[in-house]
C-alpha cells in the first residue's frame, strides 16, 4: 500500500471553523463541514444513517420522529434533485417542509441574505437547509441564527457539501465493509471548483482510508491540494491503477470557457472512465459519481449503467443519510440517561 | 502664535539621533529648541511627558477618508479626528475618491475639507491617468500646482504597457513621484484570498503570488528606462520583498512600505470565513509574513503604512467573496508597528523610522522629525499601558477591523500638530 | 425489598398463564413481537416455549419514543421486522419490565402505523409500580413494588438476570 499523504486536517483546522456545528456536549448542531469532526461523529452519523435505510426499505418509511418541527429549505442555487432528497427525508421525519425559492439574481448582496433569514426567523422554523453559490454562505447564515436553529449545509460555492461527503461513505461502507484503512480511493475529474471532492477528501481521510488520490489536470487542481491529505496523480492510468473505488466528478461546460480545458473530447480522451480504464481498477472496484453524469464527457455509458456502477444507489442512501443528519440535529442534549420504560 | 512646552519625555527620533530625556520648546508652530530654553520662552501650555516617549508625528502613506463620493462610509472629518487621536499627524490619500483626483478642483475640494478639520494633515496622490481609467495621462503638472504630492493609479490596472511606461515618462518630467501597488489584474480578477491550502480548502478564488510579482517586475523595468522616481505600496509576499531588495542593490530609486496588518495576520486568520480579515493584496501564508517582517528590518521596505479603509457594517455583512475588502486601520498602526519592537523581532528606532521620517522623506515632506525648525508635528507615546480594541475607542467611522478585542500596550496620549495640542487621551 | 424470583421461573409462569388466556379468548395463529433490546429476549424464550409458527416478529421503538428532543438520537437502533400484514391479527407485544408505560404507548403507535390489528395482548415479565399512562398488562411474571428512584433492569441474553439499583 502507498504511504499515505499527510493528513492536514490534523494540523491546519485554523479558528473555530469547525466549533460552531457542535453543541456544548459536543452533539452536532450545525452540519456546515467535514472538515473538523472526530471520526466517532462520523461514525455515528453512518450508524444512524443505517437504521433509516432499514425504515426505507419496509412498506411504511415514515417515522414520527420530527412531527411539529418545521424545516425550510432556502435554496439560493438551483437544484431539483438535492432539493428533492432533503424534502423527502424530511417529510419521512414527519416534518414540515417549507420550500423557499430564491431567484440567483436578487442574492449576490449580503442584504438580501440577512433579510431574507429574518423573515424566515419570524416564521420560527427549527432548521434551515441552506444552498448557495457563496463559499461560506452556511457558516454565514450558522453565525447569525437565532440559538436553537439548525443549520445544514446543502452546498456552498465550491468550499462544502458534506451531506454528499457522507453518503458517499456510507455507499463505500456499504460495499467495502468499515474498514476504510484497506481502501485506495481515487476522485477524478475537476477538483478545483468541486465542493463534493473537497468533502469526500475530508470524510475519507478522517475514517482513516488508506489513499486517497485526486486524478485530474494542473488545471483542475486546487493549489495545495497534497496539503487536504490527497496523492496527486496528473495520469489517469497510473492513478486509476488497483483502486477500490473510483468517484467521477462531473465536468462543466463553462470550464472550457475559462481556458482551463480545451475540450470536452479531450477530457474525455485523457481522463474519461471507459471500460479499458476500468479495468485497470481491482476486479470488484465500485463507481460512484454525485450526479448528474455527463455521459461520454466524464464516464463511458456502458460504465454508468454497468454491474460496477453504484450511481443509484448513492440517490437512495442520500435520504437515509440526510435523515439520520437532520435527526442528530434537532434531537440534541442527549445525556446518559438510562433509557426509561 | 503660543509657546509650548513639552518636558521630561524620552525623546525617540532615529532620523535626527535623538534617543534620550530632553524637553522639547515650540513656538510658532515650529520647534526652537530642545533640551534648554531658547531666551525668553515662557510656555503658555506645558505637557508632562514623564514615563512617555516623544516621537515624531506619524505620517501615514495610504489611508482613505471615503470622501468625495462614499461619505456612507466616513468623511474626512470623521476620519482626521480618528488620525489625530491615533497620533498620525500627516496622512496620505490615494486618488480612488468618486470623482477621482485627477482635476486640481477636486484637489480644492479635499484641502477645504481638510482645513476646515483642523486635524491631521492631509495630503493628496494625484491620478496618474485620467478617471485611473489607464488609457489617457491626467493633467499632472496642474495636478503638482494644487499640492499633489505624487501621483498613483491606485488598484486599478494600465494594461497598455506604452501607456504605462510614457505616464511614468511624464512624471518623471514633472519631477514627481509615482507610487504604485503592483496588481496584474488578469491574474487577481474575482480573487479574495492568497491562492494557497487555506483558499483551495475553503473554496475560495485565489490570488497567486504571480499577481503581484508579475506587475512588479513590469513596473521595475518601466522604472528603470524612465527614471521616475518610484515607491511601492502595500506589498504582500516573500518574492516582491526579493525583488524590491535587488532593485534596491541595482541602485535603482526606489522606496517601498507595507501595511501594519500583513506585518501581524496570515492567512490563517481567514480560516472561519472571517471577513475582516478580507483585504487585498490577500494575507498571505506565514512565510511570507516573517519576510515582510524582515523586509522592513532591513530597510528593504521602508515604511509602514495603515492602508486605511473605513467601511459601513453592511459591507462586510456577506458571505466571505461577497464583502468588500479592506481594514479600518488608522488607530491600529502605532500600535501593531511597535508591537513588533516589543516582540524582539524588529528594533524600535526601526520601527519609528518607518512611521515617521521615511514616509515623510518619500512625501517629500519638512516634516517626520524633531529636528529645529521642523514643524511642530509630535506624537507623545505610553509605551506601558494595557487597552483593548474595541468599536468606541477605534475611533474612525468605520469599524471594520479584525484587531478587535486585541490587547495593546502602546497609544498615543497626546497629539500636537502644527504646535498645537490637537488630542489628549481621557481615560 | 420484596425477593424478585429468577427470570427463568418467571418465564415458565408466562408461558403457563399465556397459554390459558389464548385458549380463553379463541387467539389463534397470534404473531408475538419482542419490544428491543429486553423484550425481543423474552419473546425469543417464550416464543420457543410454546412452539408458535408464525415467526417471531420485534419492533425497536426508538424513533416513536415521546423524549426525543430530551435525549436525542440513539445510533444503534436495529430494524423493526413485523410481517408485511398486521391487518386483522391478534398480536402478542412482549416486554421485559413495564414501568411508565410509556414504552408499550409508543409500541402501539408504531404497530398502528403499520395496519389494524384485530387485538394486541400485552406481556411484561416483571410489572412494576410507577405507572404513568393508564396502560396495564394482560400477563405479568411478578408485580413489584419500588421507590422511585430505584431501577430495575434485565441483562442477557444468556443467562437473564435481573439488576436493581
Amino acid at each position: 500500500m502507498v504511504n499515505k499523504a499527510t493528513r492536514a486536517t490534523d494540523t491546519l483546522i485554523g479558528h473555530d471553523t469547525w466549533n460552531i456545528q457542535l453543541d456544548k456536549n459536543g452533539q452536532l448542531k450545525h452540519f456546515l463541514t467535514i472538515e473538523g469532526l472526530s471520526t466517532e461523529l462520523l461514525t455515528s452519523i453512518l450508524d444512524t444513517a443505517e437504521s433509516f435505510a432499514n425504515i426505507n426499505e419496509q412498506s411504511v418509511k415514515k417515522v414520527p420522529l420530527l412531527r411539529g418541527k418545521t424545516i425550510a429549505n432556502l435554496f439560493f442555487e438551483a437544484s431539483t434533485r438535492t432539493r428533492n432528497t432533503f424534502e423527502l427525508a424530511a417529510k419521512r421525519l414527519s416534518a414540515d417542509v417549507l420550500n423557499v425559492n430564491i431567484s440567483t439574481s436578487a442574492t449576490s448582496k449580503g442584504e438580501t441574505l440577512m433579510d431574507t433569514l429574518q423573515n424566515l426567523q419570524a416564521m420560527q422554523c427549527d432548521m434551515f437547509v441552506v444552498r448557495h453559490n457563496a463559499s461560506g454562505a452556511a457558516h454565514y447564515i450558522a453565525n447569525r441564527v437565532a440559538p436553537g436553529i439548525s443549520v445544514i449545509n446543502a452546498g456552498d460555492g465550491s468550499h462544502s457539501h458534506p451531506t454528499q461527503g457522507m453518503l458517499d461513505m456510507f455507499t463505500i461502507r456499504r460495499n467495502k465493509g468499515a474498514d476504510f484503512g484497506s481502501l485506495r480511493v481515487a476522485i477524478v475529474g475537476d477538483v478545483l471548483h468541486s465542493r463534493v471532492a473537497r468533502s469526500q477528501i475530508h470524510a475519507l481521510n478522517i475514517l482513516n482510508t488508506g489513499n486517497v488520490r485526486v486524478i485530474a489536470p494542473k488545471t483542475l487542481l486546487p493549489t495545495g491540494i497534497e496539503d487536504m491529505g490527497v496523492e496527486v496523480f496528473n495520469n489517469m492510468e497510473e492513478g486509476i491503477r488497483d483502486a477500490d473505488v473510483i468517484i467521477m466528478l462531473r465536468l462543466q461546460k463553462e470550464r472550457m470557457q475559462g481556458a482551463l480545458l480545451p475540450s470536452e473530447q479531450e477530457f474525455y480522451q485523457m481522463y474519461g472512465l471507459t471500460e479499458k480504464r476500468l479495468s485497470l481498477a481491482k476486479d470488484d472496484a465500485i463507481v460512484m459519481h454525485p450526479g448528474p453524469i455527463n455521459r461520454g464527457v466524464e464516464i463511458e455509458s456502458s460504465v454508468a449503467d454497468g454491474p460496477q456502477s453504484v450511481i443509484l444507489d448513492q440517490v437512495t442512501y442520500g435520504i437515509s443519510v440526510r435523515m439520520a443528519v437532520m435527526s442528530m440535529a434537532l434531537g440534541r442534549e442527549a445525556g446518559t440517561s438510562e433509557v426509561e420504560k | 502664535m503660543s509657546q509650548l512646552l513639552i518636558k521630561n519625555g524620552l525623546l525617540l527620533d532615529p532620523a535626527s539621533e535623538l534617543n534620550h530625556k530632553a524637553d522639547l520648546y515650540i513656538e510658532n508652530g515650529h520647534i526652537v529648541a530642545i533640551d534648554k530654553a531658547p531666551e525668553n520662552f515662557s510656555a503658555e501650555q506645558t505637557i508632562d511627558a514623564q514615563d512617555l516617549t516623544v516621537i515624531p508625528g506619524i505620517v501615514d502613506l495610504c489611508a482613505r477618508l471615503r470622501e468625495p463620493g462614499l461619505e456612507n462610509k466616513a468623511t474626512i472629518y470623521s476620519e482626521t479626528i480618528a488620525a489625530a487621536m491615533s497620533g498620525i499627524t500627516t496622512l496620505c490619500c490615494p486618488p480612488d475618491t468618486d470623482p477621482v483626483i485627477d482635476e486640481p478642483a477636486v484637489v480644492e475640494l479635499i484641502n477645504h475639507k481638510a482645513a476646515n478639520a483642523a486635524h491631521s494633515n492631509v495630503l493628496m496622490l494625484g491620478a496618474l491617468t485620467t478617471g485611473l481609467k489607464g488609457e489617457l495621462l491626467s493633467e499632472m503638472q496642474a495636478l503638482q500646482i494644487a499640492g499633489c504630492v505624487g501621483l498613483s493609479n491606485a488598484r486599478l490596472p494600465i494594461e497598455n504597457t506604452l501607456v504605462l511606461k510614457r505616464a511614468y515618462a511624464y512624471a518623471a518630467n514633472c519631477g514627481l513621484t509615482v507610487f504604485i501597488e503592483p496588481d496584474d489584474h488578469w491574474l487577481s480578477a474575482g480573487g479574495c484570498a492568497h491562492d494557497g491550502t487555506i483558499a483551495s480548502r475553503l473554496g475560495l478564488k485565489g490570488i497567486p503570488v504571480s499577481a503581484e510579482t508579475v506587475a512588479l517586475a513590469r513596473a521595475l523595468e518601466i522604472v528603470a528606462e524612465t527614471g521616475v522616481k518610484a515607491h511601492f505600496g502595500r506589498l504582500s509576499s516573500a518574492a516582491s520583498v526579493a525583488m524590491i531588495r535587488r532593485a534596491k542593490d541595482d541602485g535603482l530609486n526606489i522606496t517601498a512600505d507595507v501595511s501594519a496588518h500583513q506585518l501581524h495576520l496570515n492567512e490563517l486568520d481567514i480560516s472561519s470565513f472571517n471577513s475582516t480579515c478580507h483585504v487585498l493584496p490577500p494575507l498571505r501564508n506565514q512565510r511570507d509574513q516573517e519576510a515582510l517582517q524582515r523586509g522592513v528590518a532591513d530597510g528593504t521596505l521602508d515604511a509602514i503604512c495603515s492602508d486605511h479603509q473605513p467601511h459601513n457594517p453592511d459591507a462586510k455583512e456577506a458571505p466571505f467573496a461577497s464583502t468588500e475588502p479592506g481594514i479600518s486601520a488608522l488607530t491600529t498602526l502605532l500600535p501593531l508597528a511597535t508591537r513588533l519592537a516589543d516582540q524582539g523581532i524588529i528594533d524600535i528606532e526601526t520601527i519609528v523610522r518607518a512611521i515617521t521620517s521615511a514616509p515623510a522623506s518619500i512625501l517629500g515632506m519638512n516634516t517626520g522629525s524633531l529636528s529645529i525648525g521642523a514643524s511642530a508635528d509630535i506624537c507623545i507615546v505610553n509605551r506601558n499601558t494595557n487597552w483593548q480594541l474595541d468599536e468606541s475607542n477605534i475611533y474612525s467611522a468605520g469599524k471594520n477591523s479584525p484587531f478587535i478585542g486585541w490587547n495593546f500596550q502602546t497609544r498615543a496620549e497626546h497629539t500636537v500638530i502644527g504646535g498645537v495640542l490637537i488630542h489628549s487621551h481621557q481615560d | 425489598m420484596e425477593e424478585i424470583a429468577k427470570p427463568e421461573i418467571l418465564l415458565d409462569k408466562l408461558a403457563e398463564q399465556l397459554k390459558t388466556l389464548l385458549t380463553d379468548r379463541s387467539i389463534d395463529q397470534p404473531v408475538m413481537v419482542g419490544i428491543h433490546t429486553g423484550g425481543a429476549w423474552i419473546a425469543n424464550a417464550l416464543h420457543q416455549k410454546l412452539s408458535f409458527e408464525e415467526p417471531l416478529a420485534t419492533l425497536d421503538i426508538s424513533f416513536y419514543r415521546d423524549d426525543f428532543s430530551r435525549i436525542g438520537m440513539n445510533p444503534q437502533v436495529k430494524p423493526s421486522k413485523l410481517p408485511p400484514q398486521i391487518d386483522d391479527r391478534h398480536i402478542i407485544l412482549v416486554d421485559d419490565v413495564l414501568h411508565t408505560g410509556r414504552t408499550i404507548r409508543a409500541a402501539m403507535n408504531e404497530l398502528f402505523d403499520y395496519g389494524r390489528p384485530a387485538s394486541i395482548t400485552l406481556v411484561c415479565l416483571v410489572e412494576r409500580s410507577g405507572r404513568e399512562i393508564p396502560i396495564q398488562a394482560d400477563v405479568v411474571g411478578q408485580h413489584l413494588h419500588l421507590d422511585k428512584k430505584q431501577h430495575i433492569k434485565l441483562t442477557g441474553p444468556t443467562p437473564l438476570e435481573f439488576v436493581v439499583a
